[in-house]
């Protein structure tokens, strides 16, 4: 296999006393679409930012298509793509012109950044809006218009920070569809989402970090059926005999007081079992998910 | 970590940046310097003649008109590159995260800010051009010596420019910009030779007015535009403003750096 694209190695950032980031190793693959989940605060956005050189290595090593960021990173930004958080587009000019403007910043040149804005603003149904200014678009089609910028240099890595926050399932699965047909070309994507099922449909590995730390790595459906089974049994409200049931038989489960979850292999005989005996209407068999695993391994408590 | 003190001229595509945003406004930008003379000489003409007949100015006695025409110049210089380093430039750093964008690029943040300094410079220049070309319609500034003023322009601008990019580097929100205003531009707009000769003041006062750029700037575009510019004025009051832009402009930096790098 070729070398990884991102290669990261006890990666360490530290805020004065505070260490967002505390010895985080991962590689990204060619051609690899990676997620990087996590509660807020738990460093994705410190750990992405040291990856395109945004912000100093606090610690550890960090590889880019094979150079060393803090050496290289002029070479290796050329070839990022970057979508923040936050929409940093310039509200004053044109849907056009921010692609063209951006372009420059790369160095090129005004007829081929004229070109790919072209095939940009189809790819993303802008055409129309070419000419508007960018406070007159919608939410979701200045999203849309970042992901543009942020492709405008045909990057080789794509890093997405939160590309779906806010959106309309719309706009969202739309910007599935576009993110698989970038994959589909070949690039490689580096995602952060808070949206599980978003992580589960698009992601071909991704690991879960908290308190700066990688939790667990892994494909979605395997995370899935390692930590939560394949199946959930969720009944609420919960009865002082199952309570009882789950214990006696040592199921493993979450008691969450006025719900349960428990965590089952696909056997329907025990959900079978428990609606017959506890709870007839109030039980539901359904699939493990992602977000299972994500509660599960952080915890249910607020965080920030 | 001393990745982003690169400084190439990769820093014009900062500035192109800002050109071609500020060229879709453009209307505004150039009504400001081109109304603001007239309103000033229609204020000191009609007003202020019968108040003050005459100024009496390194030994020749000019009409108060006359005497002010190029301080509006000089003011305006300052004040254009100061608010664009300072209110605009937090604008784009802060609220709209040009910044941010921008360092994904393959810029660093000494270009980025370079380039906003330089371009901060540029509307200083592009103003004085308008400003020049109006009050030499009112026979008010003497060629080709009237010419110095936009190298001049540029000159003042990077080192008002710095000045105001370098409390950008140090406040807090947008509002605290009302302190260096009240503080440095406002004091210096009223004592730096521009309403009255700076030797009318007592010797102490005088002292502190030669240290403010502003005086140096003064004096040049009012002896550019009279044609009485001399070489001593060239040598001591151009070299005081390249060496103050030249320590000015590190300062910004690496204040920028300081803000920016996390």
């Amino acid at each position: 296999m070729s070398e990884p694209v991102i290669e990261a190695r006890e990666v360490r950032k530290c805020y004065g006393d505070f260490t967002a980031v505390d010895g985080i190793s991962f590689s990204v693959n060619r051609g690899e679409l990676f997620g990087l989940l996590g509660p807020n605060g738990a460093g994705k956005t410190s750990t992405i930012r040291m990856i395109y050189g945004f912000s100093p290595l606090g610690g550890g090593s960090l590889q880019v298509f094979g150079q060393d960021i803090t050496a290289r990173w002029r070479s290796i930004r050329a070839r990022i793509g970057v979508c923040h958080q936050e929409d940093s587009l310039d509200e004053e000019i044109s849907v056009r012109d921010n692609l063209e403007v951006f372009a420059g910043f790369f160095g090129i040149g005004k007829a081929v950044s004229h070109e790919r804005a072209n095939t940009l603003l189809g790819f993303f149904g802008l055409e129309n809006k070419s000419k508007a200014p960018v406070r007159e678009l919608s939410g979701g089609m200045m999203r849309r218009l970042a992901l543009a910028r942020a492709l405008i240099n045909e990057p080789d890595l794509l890093i997405l920070d939160e590309p779906t926050t806010g959106l309309d399932p719309q706009t969202r699965h739309q910007l599935w569809e576009k993110l698989a047909h970038l994959k589909q070309k070949g690039v490689t994507i580096l995602l952060t989402t808070h949206y599980m099922e978003e992580a589960a449909h698009l992601c071909d590995r991704l690991i879960i970090v908290d308190h700066g730390k990688i939790l667990v790595e892994g494909r979605p459906r395997d995370l899935v059926a390692k930590f939560v089974g394949d199946q959930v049994i969720e009944s609420s409200p919960v009865c002082d005999g199952l309570r009882k049931f789950v214990t006696d038989r040592r199921l493993e489960h979450e008691d969450l007081g006025h719900r349960m979850l428990i965590y089952c292999k696909d056997d329907e005989t025990l959900y079978h079992e428990i609606t017959r005996t506890y709870c007839q209407d109030n039980c539901i068999l359904r699939m493990g998910t992602l977000e299972d695993v994500f509660l599960k391994l952080t915890g249910r408590e607020l965080r920030e | 970590m001393s990745t982003d003190n690169h400084l190439t001229w990769r820093l014009l595509r900062v500035w192109r940046r800002d050109w071609l945003v500020t060229r879709r406004s453009w209307l505004i930008g150039f009504l400001t310097p081109l109304m603001e003379p007239i309103f000033y000489i229609a204020s000191l003409g009609f007003g202020f003649r019968l108040l003050i007949p005459e100024v009496h100015y390194q030994g020749q006695t000019l009409t108060y008109v006359v005497f002010m025409a190029p301080a509006i110049i000089a003011t305006n210089i300052m004040y254009t590159a100061f608010m664009e380093n300072s209110f605009s430039s937090f604008v784009r750093m802060y609220y709209q995260k040009t910044y941010d964008a921008i360092r994904a690029t393959p810029l660093s943040v000494d270009e980025i800010i370079a380039g906003e300094i330089m371009w901060g410079a540029t509307k200083s220049l592009l103003a004085a051009s308008v400003m020049t070309t109006v009050l030499s319609l009112f026979g008010l500034v003497h060629f080709p010596t009237g010419l110095g003023i936009l190298p001049l322009a540029f000159l003042g601008g990077l080192l008002f420019g710095a000045v105001g990019m370098i409390f950008t580097g140090i406040v807090k929100s947008i509002e605290m910009f009302n302190l260096p205003i009240f503080l440095f531009i406002t004091p210096m707009y009223l004592f730096s030779g521009t309403f009255f000769p700076i030797e009318t003041l007592p010797h102490w006062a005088q002292a502190v007015a030669y240290f403010l750029p502003l005086s140096h700037l003064v004096t040049l575009a009012r002896n550019l535009c009279l044609g009485t510019i001399t070489g001593t004025q060239v040598l001591v009051s151009g070299s005081y403003l390249v060496v103050a832009t030249v320590i000015l402009i590190p300062i910004a930096l690496r204040v920028m750096r300081r803000r920016l790098i996390k």
